[in-house]
């Protein structure tokens, strides 16, 4: 496996075993689905970094005179408006361009909380078998035999609606398959020689669960971890719509979908072009993370 | 086998009891006063609110209280609609075929256009076809549904005019449900045009409903049938001089269908997570929305009852999913 | 008239030449070994004769006869008709080779299903009276079994079965024996002879053991990065090797070793698709490789005992038993 992937990048790098990094990049650009997909995402960061600077609009102006305006390509849409206005005058490009904010924060927290608790759990399972373990593992199975958008509705209904809770609720959603994974992969690295070594050697628990073993789990974490970072923004899109999730006048892209149903027959922009963005964002998110697992996957690599 | 169901079952009770610990529990942890939120009434006066404590067991260590809740469980009481004031149970049933039926087609239309798209792409591997269908799986897998139904919705009802906007039916019929399934009842009322109506109205949710499970079958057929078109037994169905259909079709996609059978039952949870958006936008009266209503008018212990009755059904077609795993893997069958 | 005879067949994979203008005979009943190291072709020419060789695989000949007809030119319906039928084969990994979702009855049903029809119960009939001829115990029984519950032997009986259900005219046995515990080697070939005698199938016998070759074949084929570099009589070619190929796999069998302090090798590898050797493709590992060896391909060589693939074959009389 080394020697194939060194023979790669061999041309550049003479006869030098290249970065790891650089190995796993020499890969994935190979696969021009998953290059794309990155940059799509690099260009929302963008946007949202710049929403403020970019957008023509406020995002919560409301322009009396302008309502349910088509976008610019129709008779008569205007440049002032390039994706039209939606049912109270407020320009849609510019609630887009900052809804991108929210997805990105959505999918960061709700992969950031799930993946710790997620680790956390899963490396104390596979450390203290037996009734702690058993304990976890019996309530992830309760938890998956909720589908995972019912169980985020009632954790919401619990908490009460809003962007937060639906955070909340949707990263706990995420835990089962996180730990079970988490698990899993620490049992198998436990049985390994150099797990033993360690332990020889005298390491203690906590470093020999975060320093030893974990980093040799972290393959198929990282590609979860994006996979649910792409569902985040579709399940939270999904509870927004709902009436669940970020309330109105919030330009959440979710919400924005709810606000504009009843004109699904009148306004047909109104209701295209925020799907069209969360499509797009998850779509390309889905392609990087493809292509990541097949770069991470030493099984795939030839 | 009986083994293997054993171990399956043996594992079943242990869940659905922390289900209902959850059901127990979640009316506990909404903030306000549970007595409050399951009499749907706000500023109950002290002594009223003493007297219903008292009758609903409130007042007692909440082991008992579990107690007492688990057993009227076991006997099928899950207690009152606020709204309706009818019991949960009745609700739940009266709505659960419409959730049924439209899984029922979703999964169908799903399994009968992904499997032979997966094996064909599989087998043309690297072909424009292979190409597209992955893209298309890969798309449909990042669809957010519920604007999917609209752009249907948009496209086929508002500029086709070819299917209608929501419902079961069309108005102009109406029949005493026998089975609850409405293509069936049609079909039964023997009035002309009703079936035809029923057939109309399922085609948009069952697209939505099954985008995810197509794209996902699909993947999951194509990456199985890779993975066995090289194995040494389809090689010997080939010497043995069988046509590539049946080598293919046959030797192959018997052991394809293993994985892909594991899929198929992980999307039956998918699928009822799916039916609350997909009922919700054609305002198809199913479990689903009306688990979403509940809990926009507070109603408690429908949301309390449907979230353990959906939970239950999950469980009851995972075990089912399990022993049809068995059936067709002769390797889990005899194992001990 | 050879009951199978191959004149010059190539099988390409992209640039890969895995056989390379391989000419090739049998004769009716005759028990012929292929020999040579993996990588060497053996099997893709077996395959090709089989018409087993898919996408990106190409096969090019100038013709292949079997029993008198013309195979290049059928079309696959008529080449499945065949395949199974008069010309069957068994493969290297019986545990792999039979599929786990039937049981072994079906698959062996299957073939006189496809080739012979008649009835459930004849196909039934026949399914017990060839497990019992390739040595199964309680047939009625085991025809219901699943490959995963009988042992890497008993599959390897049950491939045989489904072999020669259809009373095959060539069987193809490609390394049979490999993937066996040794105490069943023995046994497997044993019955493979057996049934070649009592069928009088012709039989060839892919191997890279020359002890199993020495102790079943008539006649030997030695093959070498796609090509034929020696083929003789099974006694001549074992007593008087001519290629220096032949000798070097010859001295490298731990019999001839038992007097010498260590086993000798050949040193290298057969030669992939970039590292082909002009000239000879043995001369980088050929201890009696000479200038000319480097420069140019040397033909085949037919005499009256055989065939040859060298510009400086070895004299019959060079190494004695």
């Amino acid at each position: 496996m080394n020697e194939t992937a060194q023979s790669m990048s061999g041309l550049e790098s003479a006869q030098a075993p290249p970065h790891p990094l650089r190995e796993f990049w020499n890969y994935f650009r190979l696969n021009r689905g998953a290059v794309a997909g990155l940059t799509f995402v690099a260009l929302v960061v963008f946007v949202a970094l710049f929403a403020d600077i970019i957008a023509p609009h406020d995002p919560h102006e409301q322009y009396r005179d302008h309502f349910l305006e088509p976008p610019v390509w129709e008779e008569s849409g205007t440049w002032e408006f390039p994706l039209g206005t939606d049912a109270v005058g407020r320009d849609i490009l510019t609630r887009i361009l900052h809804g991108s904010r929210y997805s990105l924060v959505i999918g960061f927290i709700v992969v950031t909380l799930s993946l710790t608790v997620g680790i956390a759990l899963g490396l104390l399972a596979a450390f203290f078998r037996g009734s702690f373990e058993a304990l976890v593992m019996r309530a992830m199975d309760i938890m998956l035999s909720m589908p995972s958008l019912l169980l985020a509705v009632v954790i919401v209904a619990i908490l009460g609606p809003g962007l937060f809770n639906a955070m909340l609720a949707i990263s706990v959603t995420y835990l089962p398959h996180l730990v079970r994974l988490t698990r899993a992969a620490a049992i198998t690295e436990l049985s390994k020689d150099y797990v033993v070594a360690s332990k020889v050697s005298g390491a203690r628990m906590p470093r020999l669960m975060v320093i030893t073993v974990l980093p040799n789990c972290m393959a198929p974490l990282i590609v979860q971890a994006t996979l649910s970072f792409s569902n985040a923004i579709l399940d939270a899109a999904a509870l927004g719509f709902l009436g669940l999730g970020a309330q109105p006048p919030t330009p959440e892209w979710g919400t924005m979908l709810a606000e504009a149903r009843e004109f699904v027959l009148r306004a047909w922009w109104v209701v295209t072009f925020p799907g069209v963005a969360i499509l797009l964002t998850v779509l390309a998110l889905n392609l990087f993370g493809d292509g990541l697992r097949d770069a991470l996957d030493p099984k795939l690599k030839r | 086998m009986l083994r293997f169901i054993l171990t399956r079952l043996s594992i079943l009770i242990p869940t659905f009891i922390g289900v209902t610990l959850l059901t127990f529990a979640m009316i506990r942890l909404i903030p306000g006063d549970p007595i409050e939120l399951l009499v749907g009434e706000r500023g109950l006066d002290p002594a009223r609110h003493a007297k219903l404590r008292a009758e609903m067991g409130l007042d007692r260590p909440v082991l008992e209280q579990y107690w007492h809740y688990l057993t009227g469980v076991l006997q099928g009481d899950l207690g009152k609609s606020i709204v309706t004031k009818q019991p949960v149970v009745d609700e739940f049933f009266t709505l659960f075929p419409a959730t049924v039926e439209l899984s029922i087609c979703a999964m169908l239309f799903a399994v009968a256009l992904g499997i032979p798209a997966g094996i064909l792409a599989a087998v043309r591997r690297g072909s424009v076809f292979d190409h597209s269908v992955m893209g298309a799986a890969l798309t449909g897998y990042s669809m957010p549904i519920f604007w999917w139904g609209l752009l249907l919705i948009i496209l086929f009802s508002g500029i086709l005019g070819w299917t209608p906007v929501s419902g079961r039916i069309s108005l102009l019929y109406f029949f005493e449900p026998v089975t609850g399934f409405m293509l069936i009842d049609s079909w039964l009322s023997g009035e002309s045009g009703a079936f035809k109506s029923a057939v109309r109205h399922l085609i948009l949710p069952t697209v939505v409903l099954g985008t995810i499970p197509l794209a996902v079958i699909a993947r999951q057929t194509r990456s199985a049938m890779l993975e066995v078109l090289h194995e040494d037994y389809v090689r010997t169905a080939r010497a043995k001089g069988l046509a590539p259909w049946r080598v293919i079709g046959f030797h192959a996609l018997r052991n394809a269908l293993i994985p892909v059978i594991t899929v198929i039952g992980l999307q039956v949870g998918v699928l009822f997570g799916g039916a609350v958006l997909t009922e919700t936008i054609f305002s198809w009266p199913g479990i689903g929305k009306w688990i979403i209503d509940s809990i926009h008018r507070r109603d408690y212990p429908s949301v309390q009852g449907g979230i353990l009755l959906i939970a239950t059904t999950v469980i009851i077609i995972n075990l089912l999913v399990d022993l049809v795993y068995g059936l067709i893997n002769p390797r889990i069958r005899h194992r001990r | 008239m050879p009951l199978l005879e191959i004149d010059n067949l190539s099988v390409t994979f992209g640039g890969l030449r895995a056989v390379d203008g391989l000419d090739l005979s049998i004769d009716e009943g005759e028990v012929l070994g292929i020999v040579g190291e993996s990588g060497s072709g053996k099997s893709v020419a077996m395959l090709a004769v089989m018409g087993l060789i898919a996408f990106p695989g190409v096969v090019r000949a100038n013709a292949v006869r079997f029993n008198g007809r013309e195979l290049t030119g059928l079309n696959k319906r008529e080449r499945r008709n065949l395949t199974g039928k008069d010309i069957a084969m068994i493969f290297q990994e019986p545990m792999t080779s039979l599929n786990p979702c039937f049981t072994v009855g079906f698959q062996i049903t299957e073939t006189l299903k496809v080739h012979e029809g008649g009835t459930r119960n004849t196909r039934r009939e026949r399914a017990l009276e060839l497990l019992s001829q390739v040595g199964i115990p309680d047939p009625e029984r085991r025809l219901n079994s699943f490959p995963h519950q009988l042992s890497g032997g008993m599959n390897q009986r049950v491939m045989i079965a489904i072999a020669i259900a259809c009373r095959p005219k060539l069987l193809i046995a490609d390394e049979p024996t490999t993937a066996l515990d040794v105490t069943i080697q023995a046994q497997i070939l044993q019955l493979l002879l057996g049934l070649q005698r009592e069928y009088g199938m012709a039989l060839v016998l892919i191997t890279h053991d020359m002890g199993v070759v020495a102790e079943t074949a008539q006649r030997v084929s030695v093959m070498y990065a796609g090509q034929l570099v020696e083929e003789r009589a099974a006694g001549a070619l074992f007593t008087h090797p001519r290629h220096p190929y032949t000798h070097a796999l010859l001295d490298a069998l731990p019999e001839r070793g038992r007097d010498r302090p260590r086993l000798p090798t050949i040193p290298g590898v057969v030669p992939g698709l970039y590292d082909r050797p002009s000239g000879c493709l043995f001369n980088p590992r050929c201890a009696s490789a000479q200038a000319d060896c480097t420069e140019r391909v040397p033909p085949i060589e037919s005499g009256n005992r055989g065939r040859v693939r060298c510009w400086h074959p070895l004299r019959e009389d060079a190494v004695g038993a």
